[in-house]
């Protein structure tokens, strides 16, 4: 599904990713895991090219993202992206956020759209929350209603960038019980986050990044129970300790 | 060559150059008086606000509402035209000055009330619980934390009444703009003009420039 | 005194002409405003630009117009252009200097607004597939504008206000038409009449802002 090679990217004189080479598989989630500044958050924002990459290729449902002939916007609608701290738009209600992309980009009419939207709401268990405005929410709804956002579009693949670490810790559950139902349904997924409980339930592969690049990747059982390089284990027993 | 001579021409810019200068003088006299009176009748509606007393709070909010919506011009107008039917006869100085401070206060007054209500009321309690009196709570704790808030809007529109001393010039007042326009006339020759716009700009675009530095250096996260 | 500053004959005299000096000043700014408006979006869109080379020139542009008392641009206009054989006449001279005056105060109004949207917005709406122009439309200006109304009111009842300088290159309009009036009857009537228009006419729109504004202060903390 996604075939990332060799991805570099630089800000200036700041070397941020030195060559990742990332596979997905359909229906896979890799876990992405590492310390703050480590890289997660760019690597997966080249993968719909928020963030252009200095050099690499990368390859998603068969498209060359690359490739200046590619209409960058329509693939964007094949990959969902859920921010860390939302960005539901403040002017719109819960629908109204959902249905922007599906009516503009999507093509579909208003009532196509609120019918898509709202099936997408119901997903998330937010359909009575349509009309209500993202101030009105709790940070657990607006993040469900993000997830929402991007499920409309029918995505081939996610991107969560930490979708739990802006949340009061009672209201991590409720997001997470999406994102699990996400999964059984198919979804192909690539999730940053530190929940680790979640990776260990749900993950196919967890990876541990450290100063731009892949330091050591396996099952959850391998690279949570037995870590093999001492980065991976030191960043590890960190989080346990604060979990 | 003809464009040159006609806006840019040397003997006359030299001829007129000690009248703008006058002018520029007069115009620096007169924005700093404003700035002085205006900020500072301002601030004190502002503080005899915050007493609460309701009559005089309503006699202060409709004189700040009414020197909002009249177009200064209109008010220097009235004072140099009108005020000698009522036996004073300012000079184009006074009216100008008088007019701009009158605008200057309207506008800090509210801009200050708008702090001092931003500060919660917790501040208040805070500090008269450890036992400081009104006005010491005022000093020490509501207004420096006010006046941080409004510096930015204050900054502002300091700047764009300030700018309001060229309308000095339609009561024939000497100013900068009075005094290159006069010249202009007497000269058939627009390069007096030529040297009053430079003049204004160098005056006012550090000023500006300020305003601008002022309006990061005290933003605000929203 | 009331003889002096509200002679009612005279003003019954001077009503009709002082009436359709509102009209002219109300044409004014009928023109103005959106003319202003439209320059405005224009210079805070290609302020959005993050070259250089449109940055700098821009706030130049901007700040040129700050600097430049809005008198004497129209003075500039009306007496120095004729001298290298450009004549606008005073209407012409008006709706030209308060374009430019209007459009560089509405442009930094607007871009203040553009830039008070947090980029996770317009992340966010390009990962959903929406093209720069339909994010800047659909997402940012919206949240833009209505974060800044209370700046763009503000502007607009200024422009309304300095239509009043138009009277200074013979635009019968308002402040014109009672200064005409007060000179041919040798009393300020006309004056505080006119005042008292203005007056009456802004007032809603100053009593509006007031409110807005002290919210926005408010909100700053
Ligand atoms: N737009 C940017 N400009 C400059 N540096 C950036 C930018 N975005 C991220 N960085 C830097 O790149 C590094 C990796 O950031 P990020 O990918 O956000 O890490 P993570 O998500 O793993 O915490 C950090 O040092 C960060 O400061
Ligand atoms: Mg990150």
């Amino acid at each position: 599904m996604i075939q990332a090679r060799a991805i570099h990217k630089h800000f200036g004189a700041l070397h941020v990713l030195r060559g990742v080479d990332l596979a997905v598989a359909e229906r896979e989630l890799v876990f992405v895991i590492g310390p703050s500044g480590s890289g997660k958050s760019t690597l997966l924002r080249c993968l719909n090219r928020l963030e252009e990459p200095s050099s690499g290729s990368i390859v998603i449902d068969g498209i060359d993202l690359l490739d200046k002939r590619t209409d960058i916007n329509r693939v964007r609608q094949r990959i969902g992206m859920v921010f860390q701290s939302f960005n539901l738009y403040p002017h719109m209600t819960a629908l109204g956020n959902v249905t922007l992309a599906v009516r503009k980009v999507g093509g579909k009419s208003r009532a196509e759209a609120d019918a898509i939207g709202l099936a997408a709401l119901e997903r998330v268990g937010l359909a009575d929350r349509a009309d209500h405005h993202p101030a009105q929410l709790s940070g657990g709804q607006q993040q469900r209603v993000a997830i929402a956002r991007a499920v409309a579009l029918e995505p081939r693949v996610m991107l969560f960038d930490e979708p739990t670490s802006a949340l009061d810790p009672e209201l991590v559950g409720g997001v997470l019980k999406v994102m699990r139902e996400l999964r059984e349904s198919g979804m192909t997924m690539v999730v940053v986050s530190h929940e680790m409980g979640f990776a260990r339930s749900a993950a196919d592969r967890v990876i541990f990044m450290a100063d731009g690049a892949i330091v050591e990747q396996g099952t959850p059982e391998a690279v949570f129970g037995a870590p093999v390089e001492a980065r991976t284990r030191a960043f590890i027993g960190q989080i346990q300790r604060h979990a | 060559m003809s464009f040159l001579d006609t806006f840019f021409n040397a003997a006359v810019m030299a001829r007129y150059a000690p009248d703008i200068l006058r002018g520029l003088l007069v115009t620096i006299r007169l924005a700093a008086l404003v700035v002085v009176t205006g900020l500072g009748t301002g601030l004190a509606l502002a503080l005899l606000r915050s007493l609460g007393i309701r009559p005089l709070n309503w006699a202060i909010v409709f004189v700040v509402d009414a020197f909002r919506a009249l177009p200064p011009l209109i008010i220097i107008v009235l004072i140099y035209f009108g005020l000698p039917g009522a036996g004073w006869a300012p000079s184009p100085f006074v009216s100008t000055w008088v007019s701009l401070a009158l605008v200057l206060m309207a506008f800090a007054e509210e801009i200050f009330w708008a702090g001092l209500t931003a500060i919660p009321a917790g501040q208040w309690e805070a500090a008269r619980s450890t036992g400081l009196g009104f006005g010491q709570t005022l000093a020490h704790v509501v207004l420096p934390q006010a006046l941080r808030l409004t510096i930015p809007p204050l900054t502002n529109r300091t700047i764009a009444i300030t700018k309001g001393t060229a309308l000095g010039s339609v009561v024939a007042l000497s100013e900068i703009l009075g005094a290159a326009s006069s010249a202009v006339s007497n000269s058939y020759n627009p390069s007096p003009l030529t040297l009053g716009t430079a003049a204004y700009l160098v005056l006012f675009i550090p000023v500006v420039a300020f305003g601008r530095w002022v309006e990061t250096r005290f933003a605000w996260k929203r | 005194m009331i003889e002096t500053f509200l002679n009612l004959d005279i003003l019954r005299a001077a009503w009709p002409v002082l009436l359709h000096g509102l009209g002219i000043t109300l044409l004014l700014s009928a023109m103005t405003i959106p003319l202003g408006l439209g320059a405005g979006l224009g210079l805070a869109l290609l302020s959005t630009v993050r070259t250089r080379w449109v940055r700098w020139p821009l706030i130049a542009y901007v700040d040129l117009f700050r600097a430049f008392p809005p008198l004497v641009l129209l003075i500039l206009l009306y007496a120095g252009l004729p001298f290298a054989g450009i004549e606008m006449g005073g209407f012409g001279c008006v709706a030209v200097g308060f374009f430019l005056n209007t459009g560089a105060y509405y442009g930094e109004v607007l871009r203040a607004g553009i830039e008070s949207v947090p980029a996770g917005h317009s992340e966010a709406a390009r990962a959903t597939g929406l093209s720069r122009l339909q994010t800047l439309i659909w997402v940012v200006l919206p949240q833009a504008i209505r974060n800044v109304a209370p700046d763009l009111l503000s502007n607009t009842l200024e422009v309304v206000k300095l239509t009043s300088l138009a009277s200074v290159v013979a635009i019968p309009e308002l402040l014109f038409q009672s200064r005409q009036a007060q000179a041919l009857t040798y009393n300020p009537t006309p004056l505080v009449a006119a005042s008292v228009i203005y007056f009456v006419v802004l007032w809603p729109l100053v009593r509006l802002l007031s409110r807005l504004e002290h919210r926005a202060i408010a909100g700053r903390r």
